[in-house]
């Protein structure tokens, strides 16, 4: 979820000479005896040097050279659409894990239980992610999810000593830290994918569900942000904030509480001076178990044609999610590890992640219930979530005509 | 004309002696070598105009999807995807919107393109780098200058609702870029900074070339100031003023850049166009078939605005 609208236009860019890279179709890898592999991801500094590293590691494990293309955000399903096409697909490709269904749906993929990757030991959300119809496409070796974060300060000044736990307590808290020139709270409500992935925790801890968003528990959660948004205590141009902007707003020292995930924390690391915390997402009642969306990068082994290659893949694969590759991956990216065990080891030692060690054991994968279409409720979701936080449309209305909407 | 010229020598030079077969060999070769002349351009046009016309056009037929690139098949789906477009929930609002975006621009472009122009004409110290000055929107890449202009409207700390605010101006921040009633003005007023050097440019030069002998007699008349404009100026302009106003709307119909970088075509799908919305059906929800029978239709639109041009253009030359 670290799109960016000028990656999405960057893909159009990729995409448009589609029939003239289809036309200079060049073999898939290296013919005959495997000796080296083409890597894929969307990952930019810093962790892209990381994830060279551990590549590099990982080829001289396996006794081969690895090349590595760093594909800018959004542009990447455009450039492996366009590559599928002309038969051009790198030998081990990184997806976001909302889109590993689609992708092993136009059958680009190969299923990794081929090169003996079972996903066992793995959280749950993880291997429904990187699962289509019964099979394992993907695997991510590190995963991360939505979580809040408050400025310990401001909390200080207004007499607040523990984070809100419950959405009364959030909204009287956010009433209660907003003064001249600062929100009490910030999340991204912009009409992408990034605004439904930051509703997801308000709308599945009250039992909303993506199948239908016309229910009573989604417009409570929505009539929520909406209450949020009508105090004053979130700014209204929540409508377009990206969630770097929601990030930017909080180190700007103009919001005190934000939604956001832990691959922020190097940037946050920048400014010694702001003192803040992480707490999980508020849920309507205390009784409540917070869920919130998985997020993280998934490895998968594209068809290629050539059964050595894939088979060396596999294991390429097999070694960037082991347990040690975890960790690296992981602390590089504020990520958590993807296997369980691991992550406990890790959330025990580092006080900052832990929160979000137990938040993903109880995530949900985007694409678990709906699968290849999940991008058309997520469509829905912010489309309801706009007409309401703009006033168009009260939250039941808003999400009545967003379901019926084609 | 080229072809002509230089095949002419070339034929001159063949013996006259020479009998009817060769006669018609050289008329062969002759047009061969037309053809060859022409090959560039023909290939040019088929490769980057045609066939992506005809790809779109066929798209539109096609449940063009994700699957589609890996294994190449799209099955013919008919005018389905038309039918899916035109009754979808967002195609009155979409079209409404294009309408209100392009008149929106290209009036407010077209009144302080032709403004600046006039007062151009006249000379003053430094009205030439005034004038290179003018261009700069145009120099800009777009998605810069759309960031820019969104941290502007920004509704907290934009510097237009600071300062309108610090002239009081208006009583609170307006809300440019997050709500749906604003939203489209904020894309319009940013689409008409950058329509001005156009029409400023077109403009000005169809003033220089009215005559100014005209004004001198006309002064001698007494026709001065606004008579001036209205009978000399105006109509001496019309063609140029046609054609700025066509290829505007046809500019205008197409843009997605700005509003992309400013809104995304929201809040709440405000600011959601023709151009938009195919955009967002390909590239976002990689539904191909139904983005390309979006901009099928916008097509449609904009070449109906391009055979007004034609017969504008035509017009002007029979007169």
């Amino acid at each position: 979820m670290r799109t960016t609208r000028t990656g999405a236009l960057l893909g159009a860019a990729l995409i448009v000479p589609l029939a003239l890279a289809a036309c200079s179709s060049g073999s898939g890898g290296s013919g005959g005896g495997a000796k080296a592999l083409a890597v894929e991801d969307y990952f930019s500094e810093p962790n892209a040097s990381v994830m060279d590293g551990i590549y590099k590691d990982c080829g001289t494990d396996l006794g081969v050279e690895v090349t590595s293309t760093h594909v800018p955000g959004a542009g990447l399903i455009a450039k492996v659409l366009q590559q599928s096409s002309s038969k051009t697909l790198p030998d081990v490709l990184m997806l976001d894990n909302p889109d590993v269904q689609q992708i092993a749906e136009s059958g680009a993929l190969s299923p990794l239980s081929d090169y003996g990757i079972t996903g066992k030991g793995f959280a749950d959300a993880v291997v429904q992610a990187g699962s289509y119809k019964g099979d394992l496409y993907g695997l991510a070796p590190a995963v991360n999810s939505l979580a809040i974060f408050y400025n310990t300060d401001m909390f200080q000044a207004a007499g607040i000593s523990d984070p809100p736990k419950t959405w009364d307590e959030l909204r009287e808290d956010a009433k209660k830290l907003t003064s001249n020139g600062v929100y009490g709270f910030a999340f991204s409500g912009i009409n992408t994918y990034e605004g439904t992935w930051q509703f997801l925790p308000f709308m599945w801890s009250n039992g909303g569900s993506e199948k239908n968003i016309d229910t009573p528990e989604t417009a409570q959660a929505l009539q929520f942000l909406v209450d949020l948004v009508n105090d004053g205590s979130a700014s209204k141009s929540v409508v377009n904030w990206q969630q770097s902007d929601v990030l930017n707003q909080f180190t700007a020292g103009k919001a005190a509480i934000m939604v956001n995930g832990p691959w922020q924390f190097g940037a946050l690391k920048k400014f010694p001076d702001l003192h803040w915390a992480t707490a999980p997402v508020p849920t309507r009642t205390a009784d409540q178990k917070a869920i919130a969306p998985l997020g993280g990068e998934a490895f998968t082994v594209p068809q290629t044609g050539n059964k050595d290659t894939m088979k060396l893949a596999g294991t390429f694969v097999k070694c960037i999610t082991n347990d040690d590759n975890q960790k690296k991956i992981a602390a590089a990216e504020g990520d958590v590890p993807a296997s369980t065990s691991v992550a406990e080891e890790v959330g025990k030692s580092d006080p900052q992640i832990a929160p979000f060690v137990t938040v993903v054991q109880n995530a949900r994968a985007r694409t678990a219930l709906l699968g290849p279409d999940w991008p058309k409720a997520a469509t829905k979701i912010y489309t309801a979530e706009q007409l309401a936080l703009t006033g168009k449309a009260s939250p039941e209305d808003a999400l009545k005509q967003a379901q019926n909407s084609k | 004309m080229t072809t002509a010229q230089l095949t002419a020598p070339e034929a001159n030079a063949l013996p006259a002696d020479r009998g009817a077969p060769s006669r018609r060999h050289g008329r062969w070769r002759e047009h061969a070598v037309q053809w060859l002349f022409l090959a560039p351009a023909i290939v040019y046009v088929v490769l980057f105009f045609a066939y992506p016309v005809v790809k779109n056009v066929l798209m539109g037929f096609q449940d063009y999807s994700t699957r589609t690139f890996f294994t190449g098949e799209a099955p013919w789906v008919g005018l389905s995807n038309y039918v899916t477009v035109v009754t979808g929930s967002l195609f009155s609002t979409t079209l409404v919107n294009t309408a209100l975006f392009t008149v929106g621009s290209i009036v407010g472009q077209f009144v302080i393109g032709l403004a600046l122009a006039l007062f151009f004409r006249r000379r003053f110290p430094l009205g030439g780098v005034l004038r290179s000055l003018l261009l700069m929107p145009w120099l800009l890449p777009l998605i810069a200058s759309s960031a820019v202009w969104k941290w502007i409207l920004d509704q907290d700390s934009g510097v237009l609702n600071q300062t309108l605010l610090f002239l009081h101006v208006i009583p609170g921040p307006i809300p440019w870029l997050s709500s749906p009633d604003v939203a489209l003005v904020a894309v319009i007023i940013v689409n008409i900074w950058l329509g001005i050097p156009f029409n400023v440019t077109i403009l000005y030069s169809g003033l220089q070339d009215i005559p100014g002998e005209l004004y001198e007699a006309a002064s001698l008349d007494g026709a001065t100031g606004w008579k001036a404009f209205w009978y000399i100026t105006w109509p001496n302009l019309r063609s140029v003023v046609s054609v700025v106003l066509v290829l505007g709307v046809v500019y205008t119909l197409k843009v997605l850049d700005i509003i992309l970088g400013l809104t995304g075509g929201g809040p709440a799908n405000a600011t959601q166009t023709l151009a938009t919305d195919s955009y967002h059906r390909s590239f976002v929800d990689f539904s191909f078939g139904t983005g390309a029978a979006v901009s099928n239709i916008l097509i449609v639109i904009s070449l109906l605005f391009s055979l007004v041009y034609l017969w504008v253009s035509r017009r002007t030359v029979d007169e």
